[in-house]
This record gives C-alpha cells, sequence and structure tokens, in this order.
C-alpha cells in the first residue's frame, strides 16, 4: 500500500469538499485551492522519484486484491504526465485567483479542484471502467467550468460539449461491456494477457471502438469539430486548463490504450493517417479565424496530431517523442491561453481587428506570447524544437517519409499562424480599436495574472534547457510503455 | 443469453441516435436518455445468461451471477442520471435566454461562411445571424469586406 499514488486524488478531493464549506469565505477557498493543488503536486513530484529509482508502483485500493479491487498504479509516463499537468493547474489556478472582479469565483475553486482529482484519477487508474469514472468526474467539473456564468454564447456552446462528450461517454460504456462480455475482466493489468487470447478481428473491433472514444476526447480527426466551437466561449483561465490537459489525458488513454492493451499494433497506418489529417485540418482552420482564442483553439487540434503520429510510428523513439511532445505541449498550450487572459484584460477584446499595438502597452506579455507561440512552431533552442525533431527523427528511422514532410509543412503553418497574431496584437494598429486602446489609457494587469504566466512560460524554457535529460526519461517511459512486463508484475505483485 | 435484453439495447440505441439528430433540445435529450439506458442495459447483459441465483444456489452448487457487472451499471446509471438533470438544466438556461428550443449555429461559423460569399440558404433564420455578426463586428455587415 503506497499512500503517495492516492494523495494527488484524495487531498484535491478533500479541498474541494472544505471549498464547498466556505463558500461564503473567498480568502479561505483560494487557500484551500492553492494548498490542495500543491499538495497534489508535492506528492506527485515525490512519486515520480520513487518510481523513477525502483520502478512501477501499484496500490489496491481498500485492500482487495487485484482483479476485484481498484488499482492505481504509477509508472514513469504516468508521473511525468502527473508533475507536468498538475504543475499547469497549479499556475493557471494561480492566474484565476489574480483574476479579481468575477461574480462566479466561489462556485469556480471546488469545481476546478474535482477536475485536478478527476484528471491526476484518469492518470493514476489501473482500471479501465475507473478510467471512465475519473473521465467522468473530469468531464462533469469541465461542464460547469465551461458554462460558468450562464452566457448565451456559452450555453449554446456548452450543450454542444455536453452532448458529444455524453455521447464518447456512452460509447465507452458499450466498449467496457463488450470488454467485459469478451474477457470477463476490466483490470489493464489482467486485460493485457487476456485481450491476446481473442480472435484478431474481435480485438481490432474493440480497439477501433476505445480509439473513437478516446478519440473524441483528444479532438483527433474527424471527431474534433466540437473544440474550436466549445473552447472560446469558457473564460480564459478556464480555456486555458482545458486547452493543456484535458485533450491531453485523451492522448494518454490513446497511448496506455495502444501499448498495454493492443501492443500487437494494428493500427499503425491508421494512426499515421489520422495524425496527418488531423495535422493539416487544425492549422487549415485557424488560418481563417479572426480570434486569437479560436486560432489557437484549432491549433491544439493540429498539435494533437503529432502526438498520434509518436503513438502511429509504435517504435522506442517514436513513443518517447510522442510522450516528450505532450510534456512539452500541456505548459505551451496553457501559457498562450494565459496570454490572452493578459490581452483580453488589457484591452477588452481577442479579436485580431479591433486590438493592435498592444507591444506598447504589455511589453511583457508581448515576450512571453512570443517565447511560447516560437516554442509551439518548433522553433530552436525552445522545448518545442526538441519534441519535433525527437518525432522527425523516430520517423526517418521508421522510413515514413511522407509523414515527416507534412509534419514539417504544418510546422510552417503554425508558424504562420502565430505571425499572423504577433501581428494583430501586439505590432500595428486596431482597424476598430475597442475602448480601452481608444482610450490609450494603461490598465493595471494583477501582479499574481503576470506571475503565474511568467512561471509557466518559465516551466517550458526549464523543460527545454533541461531537455537531455527529461528526453532520457520519456525514453525510459516509452520502454516501458512498450515491455509492460514491469507493469503486470507490479500490479499482480 | 436471450435475445429481448440484446434486442431491447438495439431499439433503444437506434431510437436515441435519431433523436440526438434533430435540431430541437429537448430531443436531443430524450435521445441521450434512450442511448444512456441502452449502455447500461448492454453493461448488464455482458454479466452473461440470465437465470442464475444471485447470492447462493439452491442446489448447493455455489454458482452465483456475476456481480460485477450490476456494480458497474450501477455507478453508470448514478452518472447517466446526474448528467441528464444537468442536461436539463442547461436546456432550460438556454430556453430562458433565447426563447427557443433549437440548437443554433456558431456565430463564428457563419461569419467564415459568409466570408466565401456563399451564405447557405438553407440554414434557419440567417437574419438573426446576420444582425449576430454585426453586433459582434459593431455595425459592419462583414458583407462589405474584402471578399478575399
Amino acid at each position: 500500500m503506497n499512500a503517495l499514488l492516492a494523495i494527488p486524488i484524495v487531498i484535491p478531493l478533500l479541498a474541494a469538499a472544505l471549498a464547498v464549506i466556505a463558500i461564503r469565505l473567498p480568502t479561505v477557498q483560494r487557500v484551500l485551492s492553492i494548498a490542495g493543488v500543491a499538495t497534489a503536486l508535492a506528492a506527485s513530484v515525490a512519486l515520480l522519484i520513487e518510481v523513477e529509482r525502483n520502478g512501477p508502483q501499484a496500490t489496491q485500493v481498500g485492500g482487495w486484491p487485484a482483479p476485484i479491487g481498484i488499482t492505481l498504479v504509477a509508472d514513469l509516463f504516468t508521473c511525468l504526465m502527473l508533475v507536468i499537468g498538475l504543475a499547469t493547474v497549479l499556475a493557471v489556478l494561480v492566474f484565476a485567483v489574480g483574476q479579481r472582479g468575477d461574480d462566479h469565483e466561489s462556485a469556480f475553486h471546488p469545481v476546478y479542484l474535482v477536475m485536478t482529482a478527476g484528471v491526476a484519477l484518469s492518470f493514476l487508474t489501473g482500471d479501465l471502467f475507473n478510467l471512465f469514472v475519473a473521465f467522468e468526474i473530469t468531464l462533469t467539473a469541465s461542464y460547469v467550468l465551461i458554462t460558468l456564468g450562464g452566457a448565451k454564447e456559452q450555453v449554446r456552446a456548452g450543450m454542444t460539449y455536453v452532448v458529444i462528450n455524453l455521447l464518447a461517454s456512452f460509447l465507452f460504456v458499450v466498449a467496457i461491456a463488450f470488454v467485459y462480455a469478451s474477457t470477463g475482466t476490466v483490470n489493464f493489468a489482467d486485460l493485457t494477457e487476456r485481450l491476446t487470447t481473442l480472435s484478431p478481428n474481435l480485438r481490432t473491433a474493440l480497439a477501433l471502438l476505445l480509439l473513437v472514444v478516446f478519440g473524441i476526447k483528444a479532438a483527433i480527426f474527424p471527431l474534433f469539430f466540437w473544440l474550436p466551437d466549445a473552447y472560446p466561449t469558457a473564460r480564459t483561465s478556464v480555456t486555458a486548463v482545458f486547452a493543456g490537459l484535458l485533450t491531453k489525458v485523451g492522448v494518454y488513454a490513446i497511448i496506455r490504450m495502444e501499448t498495454l492493451l493492443f501492443p500487437d499494433n494494428r493500427q499503425s497506418t491508421l494512426l499515421l493517417v489520422i495524425a496527418g489529417l488531423t495535422m493539416v485540418i487544425g492549422v487549415l482552420g485557424a488560418i481563417a479565424q479572426d480570434d486569437m482564442k479560436r486560432i489557437l483553439s484549432f491549433h491544439i487540434v493540429s498539435q494533437i496530431g503529432y502526438m498520434i503520429l509518436g503513438i502511429g510510428l509504435f517504435t522506442v523513439s517514436g513513443i518517447a517523442g510522442a510522450v516528450f511532445f505532450v510534456l512539452h505541449q500541456i505548459p505551451v498550450k496553457a501559457s498562450l491561453f494565459l496570454v490572452v487572459g493578459l490581452v483580453e484584460h488589457d484591452a477588452g477584446s481577442t479579436k485580431l481587428s479591433k486590438i493592435g499595438g498592444l507591444v506598447r502597452r504589455i511589453p511583457l506579455a508581448a515576450v512571453l506570447f512570443l517565447v511560447a507561440a516560437l516554442s509551439l512552431a518548433g522553433i530552436p533552442p525552445l522545448s518545442g524544437f526538441v519534441g519535433k525533431l525527437a518525432l522527425v527523427s523516430a520517423g526517418f528511422d521508421a522510413q515514413a517519409y511522407a509523414i515527416i514532410a507534412i509534419s514539417l509543412l504544418v510546422s510552417v503553418g503554425t508558424l504562420f499562424s502565430m505571425v499572423k497574431i504577433w501581428n494583430g496584437v501586439f505590432w500595428g494598429t486596431a482597424e476598430e480599436p475597442t475602448p480601452a486602446i481608444a482610450s490609450g489609457e494603461v490598465v493595471h494587469t494583477p501582479a499574481l495574472m503576470t506571475l503565474s504566466t511568467v512561471a509557466l512560460v518559465g516551466l517550458t524554457v526549464a523543460i527545454a534547457i533541461g531537455a537531455g535529460p527529461i528526453y532520457e526519461l520519456c525514453e525510459r517511459a516509452a520502454a516501458e510503455l512498450l515491455d509492460p512486463s514491469t507493469y503486470v508484475r507490479a500490479v499482480q505483485g | 443469453m436471450s435475445i429481448l435484453p440484446a434486442l431491447t439495447v438495439a431499439v433503444l440505441f437506434a431510437a436515441g441516435t435519431y433523436l440526438i439528430l434533430q435540431r430541437t433540445l429537448t430531443r436531443i435529450i430524450l435521445g441521450i436518455g434512450l442511448i444512456g439506458n441502452g449502455a447500461n442495459l448492454l453493461l448488464v447483459v455482458s454479466a452473461g445468461p440470465p437465470g442464475r441465483p444471485p447470492l447462493i444456489a439452491d442446489d448447493g452448487t455455489g454458482g452465483f451471477a456475476d456481480p460485477l457487472p450490476q456494480a458497474l451499471a450501477l455507478t453508470a446509471v448514478v452518472i447517466t442520471f446526474g448528467l441528464t438533470a444537468f442536461l436539463l438544466a442547461l436546456a432550460y438556461r438556454s430556453w430562458q435566454l433565447t426563447h427557443d428550443d433549437e440548437v443554433e449555429d456558431d456565430v463564428e461559423d457563419r461569419r467564415i461562411a459568409k466570408l466565401r460569399g456563399e451564405f447557405d440558404p438553407d440554414l434557419d433564420e440567417p437574419m438573426d445571424a446576420l444582425e449576430d455578426i454585426q453586433d459582434l463586428d459593431g455595425g459592419d455587415p462583414p458583407t462589405e469586406r474584402d471578399p478575399r
């Protein structure tokens, strides 16, 4: 029994309960939220150190043995995702606390904490049904966060978001029912062994069904259409954490499924085709947009393609590239949206036609955007370059030249979009300026908002600086993923 | 396995899919409810053939029905219930705001459709969308923009 595994789930849930009790005490709520997420982050760092030394750790909740009880497992991949994910959650939370003058903050804190617990549970769970529950916890919290405020636009977009995700959840239940009916277990470690005894056709059917389920959550082609519609309507801090984390939970599940449950990999070509289409459609969709948030939302989709590319290659270097790319994407995407929050706070709009010349008003935000955007586009020496280099070299090893060419072209498209945002927001002048810009008065930005954005951009720079050791960890994680025997042994004791 | 539960699941999914494809929010919610129940029933069916005793057999063979799928179904039922309630609240809020039960188009999507110069006449209430776009643009309809 290793308590470290349960802390990232239990502590945020406990803090959420206390935050509901303290609903009339905003300061107490803020302290509770930050303390809860910080504790979870500290526990996951400790877990990463332990797993790095001693290999995968597992614990049976309630002390019931593996196939009956609920299993929590942490291997290197889990721990890396937890640490980077929770660090991003913490930075966005500090940003949200700094963003004063909001009527719904008392509801925001408990729900945000529940979402944190759900994300941590999705990473840590060792059981297919529990993964469904974790998804539901995360999604239910996200439904509330995306519609918080109940504005017309939010309700419209929130409806699409809720319906499409509910449909995905029901498909997940169907997949679980089929898996249970054919194998008699929902435990990942047991499934690894029992799924191999099924007929190949049945196995492919199950794999494809699960791929559709996780694909909707991860917003891969052709299941991405809900994302650019729903994400921009939420508050910026909420969009930041969704953009950084929620789609990556789907990617995490795809990586887990492809390596642990269906390691004989019959979907490789399909995944490569999906990867190419996801990248291209995402980047093309961004071109026609006029709103910073929407441009960046389409880029979430396009970047998911790179992760799927790494999974599709299905070599140690490919998976390692995908893992590194996910780790780099989480803080980069979130920090880009935090910069959007700074822009919105200062100028009162995120439409490129309504704002301009912000480099003179908020120079620090401009610098932060530039670093994060160049990292997203993959310009050396930033973290995006390392991730793309790893994927490209893995692609050359696997002789997948077409997809490599596409991925490089898409990088150029990404750079184009980032330059477009830069020109529209920070350079030039506004076509139809908002009142804030027209008056020329500089709006005071709360220190916490700036500080948390700086910290998150700092994290992406740190990933670039520490790229050597981090990539080494990713390679070890990938080797572990491709050889599930240590994982299975940790669970079955 | 008896054919009846399997048929019921099929009918629930078919009817639910049909309802979800409608443009009225209440029908979509009813569809979600049907599909949800279909999925939960499928979980119960996955336990295997019916007719085994719930706990201990009278004949002393010790065989009993598999409890795990029932526990899973119970969890899934609760989740479906909660989310249907949330969806109803959301639909009610939507009705409060728009006095309309229809799913609306994305204004930004319409703006882009308009940029192409091929505004689809089949979209419902095109005049409403035009007003929305004018609101967003502060008065200037996007038709006057450079069509490039």
